[in-house]
């Protein structure tokens, strides 16, 4: 039996675990409250340039250090930044325990040198690149800052090429100093996890985090301008496409909205990438390459995906079949077995991902963070059992019948094209 | 402090006299359970002028057998919970799920029908091969991809490099005859393998496992020979953000002794963050933001396969700090770094029990490579007992050379002397 475990250091920091001594490995994350919805125009970026410094040295470790402890270290680590949070995190046996607190949590006091910072811009900008090569990225960052405005929850994560290169160290030690106070980051750990001796080593290397001097708020952005580097139309001419790629946002249940597991299996019923409604319509015929739903949760928001990937002689009546079948599932109810049919695909998932520590360290730490709740698998399998086909019914009402934004990514010039590029007016977060 | 072991290890090991291998694994410490069918019928079986035929045949397959319809089939993956997966290498099509410990005996049941008594119908080939046209104009928008299978072609020759996406000439021509031909050549026991892994009684399942598959009947048919593929440059002209670049060269198969300790080699130049490539390409320079090495393996072949992604101006740099490093493996090899790579894969080997999926693809590439299992503590064991001289041996024997290069970009790039 695995059991949840939690406490506040005097610092503010909150560590939170679901420990299982059965476990064959342990799984240790850093959960900051921060990502790209917090950044200002000039700091476009600012988040995810930081988690790659990150792993650049310390007061007491180089940059070549944290990379050879890391790998010293055997397990599993890496970053990740999304548009609300930055994660830092490592999967290693328990043994290992001690040394990869130390290093993650050192790591999060970086140097941020100068040198560092000009190399680490390259490899950033390289990044960028390596996107800009891949069409249906460029269609879903498009989306997500038409729907939700290009600041807030639509600004990009990775940041404009020009931001990037017009960044300079001064404005990411100020926003560091802001956001990475201990008060605004969960310590996150699960399986075979010493929990005592975590808290132990967290409170002794965290000591000293609150006496950071803390920078001043940046001057709020110019709205009635665009940052540098964006465009909003709903089109994005990619010459060499070979598909063409449309993405909508409808809005959907928020991350602490008891309606969220609903709306899940709502978009499992319309648009799971197999057995769903959309896969009979349009892949099991060939139509499309793919064409699959699911939902984002934000902390104040959610976000109902449609993608569709097909030819672009097919994009109209595909769109258009992708229109007639929410239209249908709105008008016929769904049924009882098709209902239970995404409830057992949902609950085995769950019980299937739920079997690495890794993935239920994620868990644990973006639910502590974002929401302060735990739920235990049992828990989580009992919310998808207790959905109603009434439940699906009432969601889709409140949610399907709004009309969503969209954003296309197409090497053809064709008439959808120009009335999407119509459709100019930024639609404010929802 | 907490401490793990690998638990004691029993692979069940039952060869049918049909010439289907039963492996099974039980790890009665998970919830879940895992299986994976593998047929002879990869693309190698296809005839030259039918490129995707051996992936169309995977799809087809799975469009309705014994009593299920197609709609049933998937209605009874999704309510078994199967996470599942099918699809075709150079050798084997494979046919897989994980799943709740429970839904084991139902899923092997289904699987069962599908291999041995698929409906094939003719009415769906159309949607089909509609839908394996869509895979091939995929791979046109990415790059990496592009890089990738132009690679492979151009290092296994043109029969063992076939992409397994097919190609659009070949996808365009292939008739119900075709499929049923295919079908009945190459959905053969003989050869076959049937890996199970996770929480199950390995009595009761491989008891159903030889009812579901022991009159099953068939020969192996031989699989047309290929030329080797030959060193050379080409360049794919794009007007991308980044010049991708690919490399590869020979090396030898997982089932020969040595392949330890030539991956040996190719982990301290690309595993993990303080390996040479990452560090002298990424890390010191900043020319890239992806840079990597593998080994890749037929059954009788093996070859080693680079890629970086990176903008054209800093593209020949990359190529060329990277060539670099790789020649430079051979001068010397600190005893870190050999034991940062054996701390790394005693940890996989750990970590692999948490997961009955991964344990499965281990068991299926064991015995198709290597004709046994190689159990976790072998594995372990093998490569504690790597030595520096030993890799430093076998690099200064075989060093990279004869290499194959791909780049997609705006501009070639200059490569070796060797190469042109």
């Amino acid at each position: 039996m695995s059991i949840f475990r939690e406490t506040t250091l005097p610092n503010g920091l909150r560590i939170a675990a679901e420990v299982d001594p059965r476990g064959y490995s342990a799984s240790f994350g850093y959960f900051v409250r921060t990502g790209s919805r917090d950044e200002v125009d000039h700091e476009s970026g600012v988040s995810h340039f930081l988690e790659h410094m990150m792993f650049k040295g310390t007061a007491r470790r180089s940059a070549a250090d944290v990379n050879r402890e890391l790998d010293e270290l055997g397990g599993n680590s890496n970053a990740f930044t999304s548009e609300e949070q930055t994660a830092y995190y490592a999967t290693v046996l328990p043994k290992y325990q001690d040394r990869i607190i130390d290093l993650l949590t050192d790591m999060l006091r970086p140097s941020l040198t100068q040198a560092d910072f000009d190399t680490e811009r390259k490899v950033v900008l390289e990044e960028i690149a390596k996107y800009e090569d891949q069409p249906p990225f460029g269609a879903f960052e498009r989306v997500m800052e038409r729907h939700f405005s290009p600041r807030g929850l639509g600004r990009r994560v990775l940041g404009t090429a020009e931001s990037i290169a017009a960044m300079d160290r001064q404005t990411m030690y100020d926003y560091f100093t802001r956001r990475y106070a201990p008060a605004n980051i969960v310590l996150a750990a699960a399986g075979n996890v010493d929990f005592d001796g975590l808290v132990e080593m967290a409170e002794r290397m965290t000591a000293d985090w609150s006496s950071l001097a803390i920078a001043a708020e940046p001057p709020a952005d110019d709205v009635t301008q665009l940052p540098v580097g964006i465009q909003t139309d709903a089109v994005i001419a990619s010459p060499d496409a070979a598909q063409a790629y449309l993405v909508r946002i409808s809005p959907a249940p928020r991350g602490n909205d008891p309606d969220r597991y609903a709306g899940r299996l709502l978009a499992s019923i319309l648009g799971d990438e197999s057995g769903s409604r959309l896969f009979w319509e349009l892949i099991d015929t060939g139509r499309a390459e793919s064409c699959a739903m699911w939902t984002q949760e934000f902390i104040d928001a959610g976000a109902l995906f449609t993608m569709l990937v097909c030819h672009p002689d097919d994009l109209v009546s595909n769109r258009r079949l992708v229109d007639d079948t929410v239209a249908r599932f709105l008008n016929d109810a769904v049924n009882a077995e098709e209902l239970a049919q995404a409830v057992n695909k949902a609950t085995a998932g769950c019980i299937m991902s739920n079997e690495r520590p890794s993935n239920r360290m994620f868990g644990v730490g973006s639910g502590w963070q974002l929401r302060g709740e735990y739920a235990d698998l049992d828990t989580v399998l009992q919310r998808y059992r207790s959905v109603s086909v009434e439940d699906i019914r009432r969601v889709a009402q409140s949610y399907l019948t709004i009309r969503p934004t969209e954003t296309l990514a197409t090497a053809e010039e064709t008439e959808l094209a120009e009335e999407l590029n119509q459709d100019v007016g930024l639609p404010t977060a929802g | 402090m907490n401490t793990v072991t690998v638990p004691e290890e029993v692979v069940r090991v039952a060869e049918l006299a049909n010439g289907l291998t039963i492996l099974a694994q039980p790890m009665p410490w998970l919830r879940t359970a895992a299986f994976a069918l593998a047929v002879r019928a990869g693309v190698e079986c296809e005839p030259d002028d039918r490129g995707g035929l051996a992936g169309l045949m995977c799809e087809m397959v799975q469009r309705g057998a014994g009593p299920y319809s197609s709609r049933d089939v998937v209605e009874l993956q999704d309510n078994l919970g199967l996470d599942h997966s099918a699809g075709v290498s150079a050798a084997l099509a494979s046919f897989g799920a994980a799943m709740p410990g429970p839904s084991l005996p139902a899923a092997l049941k289904l699987y069962a029908e599908i291999i041995r008594h698929p409906h094939l119908p003719g009415d769906q080939l159309d949607d089909a091969r509609m839908g394996a046209m869509h895979e091939v104009r995929a791979v046109r928008d990415e790059p990496t991809q592009q890089v990738i299978l132009r690679l492979k072609r151009m290092q296994y020759g043109p029969r063992d490099g076939r992409p397994t996406c097919g190609d659009e000439p070949g996808l365009e021509a292939i008739t119900m005859s075709d499929l049923h031909d295919f079908y009945a050549k190459r959905y053969r026991p003989a050869g076959a393998m049937l890996a199970i892994a996770g929480n199950f009684d390995p009595d009761e399942i491989i008891a159903l496992a030889e009812e579901l598959f022991g009159d099953w009947q068939g020969e192996l048919l031989e699989i047309p020979q290929d030329q080797a593929g030959q060193p050379g440059y080409e360049h794919i002209q794009q007007d991308s953000s980044q010049t991708h670049i690919g490399w590869s060269f020979d090396s030898i198969p997982l089932s020969d002794p040595n392949y330890y300790v030539m991956r040996a080699g190719v982990g301290i130049l690309s595993d993990g963050m303080s390996s040479r490539l990452f560090d002298r390409v990424r890390e010191q320079r900043g020319l890239c933001y992806s840079v990597s090495l593998s080994a890749h393996s037929l059954q009788n072949r093996g070859a080693i396969m680079g890629y970086a992604g990176t903008t054209p101006e800093r593209a020949q740099e990359t190529l060329d700090v990277a060539f670099r490093e790789i020649a430079a493996l051979k001068d010397g090899i600190e005893q870190a770094e050999l034991d940062r790579l054996k701390v790394r894969v005693q940890s996989s080997v750990i970590m692999e029990q948490e997961s009955s999926w991964s344990r499965v693809s281990s068991l299926i590439s064991d015995w198709y490579h290597r004709g046994r299992v190689v159990t976790m503590r072998e594995l372990e064991e093998r490569v504690e007992s790597l030595h520096v001289e030993d890799i430093l041996g076998y690099w200064k024997a075989h060093p990279p050379g004869s290499y194959r290069i791909v780049t997609l970009g705006q501009q070639p790039l200059n490569v070796p002397t060797s190469v042109t």
